[in-house]
């Protein structure tokens, strides 16, 4: 029999400093996800694939609240849509108990269509059209302001309405995040918040449930909300003191990071993540202090995207060619790229060999199928000597890759849940020329003629 | 095509270049064709040899050497 191949290498040592890049190397093969074959999965649904745990999604749901709960007495989850809205993964999160936050019409559709009770969608965004802000009203949905123009315009719905909408301010607020997210809602500091809390509430038109911030996302300091949860409880407090308006909830929005690691840092995210624990600890003391009476202690709400469902969320893929740069370096190229992958653009996420090979490495760039420069997945990382044909893991992609996906160039592909018995589903098909073609119209001047057109003449 | 005289081939794929001072690691395959080259066998010669020993198809050894040598040659391990 012959022996196992392993294309030959031979690599510099050098002396200098120590490569940040080649350091270390993320060289383990990854052959099953919860109990499910690479190879498989790959065979039955196609490559690339993304793949989503259920058991892990579950778990970080169940891990979040017990995090706050076991804290602080009243808190509800509100699943952040935008993060990864595929309906399996909302009906997972809407079972385990969360509510729907949605910022924008379409989301607001899906979450209606996904069963989730009008009172339990939170609508926050920008952008909420006259009818969308209309639909919610009947809902009895919280609309959450984001502008004067807002709403003023729900001020002249609200008149022609039996029912007074519910609604809370979107605050954006200085509590050391710099830059400052000040372009949602309305500022705090200057007086802005104050004045549309009080613009409401003399209307007398909509009905102030609640207060809500989102200070920023992948933060990496759990003191921020402390300074968020006190400036909102402050702000509760002279609604209930200056204008006899008990607030109902504070919504603190989301932003806890994963534990992927973000481009350039030196350390993995797993180092240098706080724990939800700890994001807990802060925003509990916090509120617990503010003075409010236990009976009065208003609901918490928080709307956690990315570390709910970023490490449930893997990109199955295939080697398609390997080839030697110009300086030397060793390229990848693989059958997915920034078109699927878009957190490569803010993380170098970890990506794993499927199959086994040896202790041999070497540093490669990894790029994507696209036929344009940006399609670079890892600028450097240290793998095995991967071939064409061999099958690749990458891991935590979870939150805003199956959203922020691009059709571009190329189709999208198939996704797949795993059951908590590590059973494949397919959750979303994968594109076809077909389904792209649908939607597009070709006027009739552009097609084929009856008469097919003359030659143009030739000289002679 | 040659290795250089002065080159130093260990069987654990350390690799000595004096004129330069630099050092290098090789893998298993990377070794034993070193060793191979060294022993002035023809490059059509340790092909068939690797051919025979291995599970490998010849484009993709084709391939592999391709790139070897361009390695090598970058080095500055060749003649
Ligand atoms: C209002 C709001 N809430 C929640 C989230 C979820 O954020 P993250 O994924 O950082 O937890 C976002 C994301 O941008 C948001 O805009």
């Amino acid at each position: 029999m012959k022996q196992r191949y392993e294309r030959p290498l031979i690599r510099k040592l050098n002396a200098g400093p120590l490569n940040k890049f080649g350091s270390r190397s993320e060289a383990q093969a990854v052959t099953h996800v919860d109990g499910a074959a690479v190879e498989d999965l790959l065979a039955e649904f196609g490559s690339p694939l993304f793949v989503l745990s259920e058991k892990q999604l579950r778990r970080n749901y169940q891990q979040a609240v017990r995090a706050f709960r076991t804290r602080y007495p009243r808190v509800q989850f509100a699943w952040s849509y935008k993060t990864n809205y595929l309906n399996a993964v909302c009906r997972v999160f809407h079972q385990e108990g969360a509510w729907a936050e949605v910022v924008s019409g379409f989301e607001y559709q899906k979450a209606l269509l996904n069963g989730v009770p009008g009172p339990q969608i939170l609508f926050n965004g920008p952008g909420k059209s006259r009818a969308e802000l209309q639909l919610a009203a009947e809902n009895d949905s919280v609309i959450h302001l984001d502008h004067f123009d807002e709403l003023y315009e729900l001020l002249g719905l609200a008149e022609g309405l039996a029912r007074r909408p519910r609604v809370a301010v979107r605050v954006n607020l200085d509590a050391g995040v710099y830059p400052q997210w000040d372009r949602f809602g309305f500022n705090l500091e200057n007086g802005q918040a104050w004045n549309a809390i009080s613009r409401i509430v003399a209307s007398g038109r909509l009905e102030l449930v609640g207060l809500h911030c989102h200070i920023g996302t992948f933060m990496l300091s759990t003191k921020p909300y402390g300074v968020a949860a006190q400036k909102l409880a402050d702000l509760a407090w002279s609604c209930l003191t200056q204008l006899n308006t008990p607030i109902q909830y504070l919504d603190l929005g989301g932003g806890f990071p994963s534990t992927n690691t973000l481009k350039g840092a030196y350390l993995p995210g797993t180092d240098t993540a706080p724990s939800l624990d700890e994001f807990a600890e802060v925003i509990a003391d916090t509120l617990h202090r503010a003075g409010f009476r236990p009976e009065e202690l208003p609901l918490l709400i928080l709307e956690a995207g990315r570390v709910l469902v970023d490490d449930a969320g893997y990109l199955l893929g295939t080697v398609l060619a390997t080839k030697r740069l110009a300086d030397g370096r060793r390229a990848t190229i693989l059958d997915f790229g920034v078109n699927l992958l878009f957190t490569s653009f803010w993380y170098d996420h970890r990506i794993s060999p499927a199959g086994e090979f040896s202790h041999h490495t070497e540093d490669t760039v990894l790029f994507g199928p696209m036929c344009m420069n940006i399609d670079q997945l890892r600028e450097s990382v240290n793998l095995p000597l991967l071939n064409r044909g061999d099958q690749v893991v990458v891991h935590k992609v979870g939150a805003y890759n199956m959203t922020q996906w691009m059709q571009f160039i190329s189709l999208r592909p198939a996704i797949v849940l795993l059951d908590a018995q590590g059973r494949p589903h397919r959750i979303r098909q994968a594109e076809t020329v077909e389904y792209l073609q649908q939607l597009e119209e070709v006027p009739g001047h552009l097609l084929p003629a009856a008469v097919a057109p003359t030659r143009p003449a030739t000289a002679e | 095509m040659k290795l250089r005289k002065n080159i130093a081939t260990s069987e654990t794929g350390f690799i000595f270049n004096p004129a330069t001072g630099d050092s290098f690691a090789a893998n298993g395959l990377a070794t034993e064709i070193l060793q191979l080259l060294k022993q002035d066998r023809s490059p059509a010669d340790i092909k068939t040899h690797l051919l025979n020993r291995y599970d490998v198809e010849p484009r993709q050894l084709e391939k592999d050497w391709d790139d070897l040598v361009a390695q090598l040659r970058d080095f500055q391990l060749l003649d």
